[in-house]
């Protein structure tokens, strides 16, 4: 029989792997598309139909109406299938590879039951609009999954509606708004305070609503600075947006003044927590003295991603500010379900309707599966982890740590390549994809990047020792090629389908194509 | 065939390794090689050309004679076009002028040039922002903005120039004052810009790729400035590029290194000195001092800004200072708070603590001024 143990470790570290990705130089399925060609022969209407129907589309106004139909790719079936295919084979996603390296993303393994849920018919065959009599299994499960976000929070309502980590950012703003709205001081506070370590959308959300927004930078600790909050705060304060643990990975254990300076001043104070892996049943948002909080249940409570959704930014509040959440919110009179368009000061609608059901449905049956004392496990497992990870990674030479030197972080850390770039010239960005040529990857940070040359690893509680120990090695192989190899590492990816591209255009909104009309337009194929 | 130019300052960087702080005059550099002094700048200009190595036949360099920029492009392994002549060993700044003037005249897409904040000046003083230019750094002081942090740097900055990947930027050209350095005074002054090739990645110092092309952020900053503007107040602009940049989209034409008065949209004294401030300010008590900090040193006050002095400042108020930078230039102060020194230690007192820096539309920071 074969030693598979013998094959995968040499002393008790682990092979590298000899992967390869399957490349097809793939087109844009717009270039695919060949006029005339149909994946689909609907048939002629037959006679007896057409006169009981009629026009069908007389009903659709005029200025409703296209004028010419929308240029699709015109393909056949197997050609579309295999376009897809192929793409999804030059993917390194969550359920292919280790990934401790999307850091803030808190990408764990999300059980592919609730997938199944999910698929139901029951689930998939519902309507937005469907009578409230008709959709009572649905509203109890969203109804229950308010209860336990109040517990994890310590908040006192719920709404399930944004459907994003940064639309929930926008609803709080827009709730503290309202708040300041009812007390007659909204046009005196227009300003929202934040830290460079928290998430960016927290800034960008509270200048969408229309704030104006200052930033804090770290103290030489790498906590916020406490200092530059109360030379920051004044009459015209709306309000707090912060993470903690911040992108660092550090906790600031001054938050609970942080929050008293901003109440003193008249402020209110929401909690960004898209990502509370290291926080379940741990704190509490109400215990550090927060007004308003969210999580993004495609991160901490397992959704999952689905590539860029469909999500929900769960939005929560205190008592006090439970008039100003938007409409409708789920409720229950002790008999049957509804939905309450009742709180009189509402913002209003974020989105349509009142929550996306299946993410609803996969991260309620992820919370019953592992109950109370299974969700603090998840945080302390992603803890154990996390700082397991940090003590191999830090045993790499040409790495640091930056901040909080000594102590412990949370659920991720921000990690900096500077002494290796200085010693070789590699950034960290060509290790990341380096990375990508054993089947692994990491991400750098958010702009700017306040941590020079920066690797943000995030390894939750999905991962075991052994697949950490595969990582940290694969790091480590990678950064000694970049002192023995510099080239080899920089010309990667050399068995990935990743490429490297000049990023430069990114930084000119005129360049930008989000559309492959405004591509074909700007690049002078089409007027 | 795109050609480059190539100028070293065989002298430069002399000064540093004896411990002479700076290799400006004659009997300074011989007194550096007395010292034992070995000039190391042929070495760092070769090291920058053998990144470009890889461009092959597609450029052209033309360069000086000896350790001008021949020495370093055949240690490189490039036959360059030689222009001028010179006196080997006896090189001066004057030298440094010439040859540059004379690539310019030749039409490089690019200059070269190897030394420190001195040879930055004489470069300046030759070509200001006719053509783009870069340094490779080899001087003892290395204030200015316009150079690569590593010799290969430059070079393969040059190298990515050519291919197109970068965009160009104003860099300043710093000096510090060296017979206040040798006293043990750090005194710099902003002296001018040169035109600079920028990509995130190949700039080290600057560690802050940034999400908008630069002159987007100015524009926002300018937007965000414009809407607070009032009639009847008086704003004092600073110098450099930033407020420059942000002034020409508000809409009125500021001098590069000058201070510049506006009221009501025009400007009623550029280049003012500090008494045109003061009168001014006698008649327009609401006022406000619109600075930018000095990139990579975080000073506001004190270096090259000068007409703002004590006076006007205490007369304006610290809360009509707007502090005007892009988030990029903050990033690259790694942490080091914003200074200044005004000469007056109860002004430089009463600006310390923490300032808003104005970053964006809407957008700033709360930033800490060192007392």
């Amino acid at each position: 029989m074969k030693n598979i143990t013998a094959e995968r470790f040499t002393n008790g570290k682990p092979n590298l792997r000899r992967f390869h990705q399957a490349r097809w130089d793939e087109p844009v399925i717009f270039e695919l598309g060949q006029p005339g060609q149909r994946g689909i022969l609907v048939p002629e209407v037959e006679e007896g139909i057409k006169s009981q129907v009629g026009d069908a589309l007389a009903g659709i106004p005029d200025g409703l109406r296209r004028k010419d139909p929308p240029k699709l790719p015109e393909m056949a079936q197997p050609a579309v299938l295999r376009h897809y295919d192929h793409l999804s084979q030059e993917n390194l996603g969550v359920d292919f590879n280790i990934d401790v390296g999307q850091g803030t993303c808190t990408m764990k393994y999300s059980p592919k039951v609730n997938d199944q849920l999910a698929r139901m018919p029951e689930m998939t065959e519902l309507h937005p609009l469907q009578d409230e009599s008709t959709v009572q299994g649905i509203l109890e499960i969203m109804y229950r999954f308010e209860q336990i976000l109040k517990e994890i929070s310590g908040l006192e309502r719920f709404t399930l509606q944004p459907g994003a980590g940064s639309v929930a950012i926008y609803t709080n703003a827009s709730i503290m708004r309202a708040y300041h709205e009812a007390r007659g001081e909204a046009k005196q506070r227009d300003e929202m305070i934040t830290t460079i370590f928290s998430h960016p959308s927290d800034a960008a959300c509270a200048k969408v609503a229309g704030y104006k927004v200052i930033t804090l930078y770290p103290d030489p600790e790498g906590y916020p600075d406490l200092e530059a909050l109360k030379a920051a705060v004044s009459e015209r304060t709306a309000g707090l947006l912060i993470t903690n643990p911040e992108d660092t990975g550090i906790f600031n254990p001054k938050i609970a003044e942080f929050t008293r300076i901003i109440h003193a001043a008249g402020g209110l104070c929401s909690y960004d927590q898209a990502n509370a892996n290291g926080m379940l049943g741990i704190t509490r948002a109400r215990e550090a003295g927060f007004d308003l909080c969210h999580f993004n249940l495609h991160k901490t409570f397992s959704t999952p991603h689905g590539c860029g959704g469909p999500a929900v930014g769960a939005t929560g509040v205190t008592q006090e500010l439970a008039r100003f959440l938007p409409v409708p919110i789920v409720d229950f009179d002790g008999q049957k379900y509804f939905l309450n368009y009742d709180p009189a000061d509402s913002i209003g609608k974020i989105r349509p309707f009142y929550g996306v059901a299946p993410v609803v449905l996969k991260a309620y049956a992820w919370v019953m599966a592992l109950g109370a004392a299974g969700l603090r496990e998840v945080a302390e497992v992603a803890v154990l982890n996390n700082n397991y990870l940090m003590k191999k990674v830090l045993a790499i030479h040409g790495v640091a740590a930056p901040y909080a030197a000594g102590k412990r972080r949370v659920e991720q850390v921000r990690y900096s390549w500077q002494t290796l770039f200085e010693e070789t010239g590699v950034h960290s960005e060509a290790l990341g994809i380096r990375a990508a040529d054993f089947g692994v990857h990491y991400w750098t940070s958010h702009h700017p990047y306040v941590v020079p040359e920066p690797c943000t690893l995030e390894p939750t509680e999905s991962y075991s020792k052994e697949e950490l120990d595969e990582y940290a090695a694969i790091l480590e192989h990678v950064a000694g090629e970049a002192y023995s190899d510099p080239n080899l590492v920089r010309s990667a990816p050399h068995n990935s389908t990743v490429h490297t591209i000049d990023h430069h255009p990114f930084d000119d909104p005129q360049q930008w194509a989000i559309t492959w009309r405004a591509y074909l337009r700007k690049t002078g194929q089409e007027r | 065939m795109k050609r480059i130019g190539l100028v070293v300052n065989p002298i430069a960087g002399l000064g540093g390794r004896v411990g002479l702080k700076g290799s400006d005059g004659m009997e300074l550099q011989r007194k550096a090689l007395e010292l034992g002094a070995v000039p190391h700048a042929v070495e760092r200009a070769a090291q920058a050309l053998q990144a470009l190595l890889p461009l092959g036949a597609e450029f052209e360099l033309l360069t000086y004679p000896f350790a001008m920029g021949a020495e370093a492009a055949r240690q490189a392994g490039i036959d360059p076009c030689v222009l001028g002549s010179i006196q080997p060993g006896q090189t001066s700044a004057e030298d440094t002028v010439r040859a540059a003037r004379e690539m310019a005249e030749n039409e490089v897409r690019l200059l070269l040039f190897a030394g420190g904040d001195g040879t930055a000046r004489d470069i300046c003083n030759a070509i200001g922002m006719e053509i783009p230019a870069l340094g490779i750094p080899a001087g003892v002081k290395i204030q200015s903005a316009v150079y690569a942090t590593a010799p290969r740097y430059a070079g393969e900055l040059a190298a990515a120039f050519l291919r197109g990947e970068t965009e160009l930027r104003q860099a300043e050209v710093m000096d510090l004052d060296e017979d206040a350095f040798r006293a043990g005074r750090v005194s710099a002054c902003l002296y001018g810009y040169l035109k600079t090739p920028y990509s995130q990645r190949y700039v080290q110092g600057v560690k802050v790729p940034s999400l908008s092309r630069e002159s987007a952020v100015l524009e926002a900053i300018a937007g965000d400035l414009a809407d607070r503007m009032k009639p009847g107040w008086l704003y004092i602009f600073g110098p450099g590029s930033t407020t420059q940049a942000v002034a020409t989209h508000i809409g009125f034409d500021k001098t590069l290194l000058g201070v510049d008065a506006v009221l009501d949209g025009k400007i009623v004294s550029a280049d003012a000195s500090e008494a045109d401030l003061l009168r001014l300010l006698s008649v327009n008590r609401l006022a406000e001092i619109v600075v930018t900090p000095i990139g990579g040193q975080g000073c506001i006050f004190g270096r090259g800004n000068q007409p703002i002095s004590p006076d006007v400042i205490r007369k304006v108020g610290r809360a009509h200072i707007r502090v005007i930078s892009t988030p990029e230039k903050i990033q690259a102060l790694n942490g080091h708070p914003l200074w200044a020194d005004t000469g007056d230690r109860a002004v430089d007192e009463m600006l310390s603590g923490y300032l808003v820096v104005l970053t964006g539309y809407k957008e700033s920071v709360m930033y800490k001024v060192m007392a």
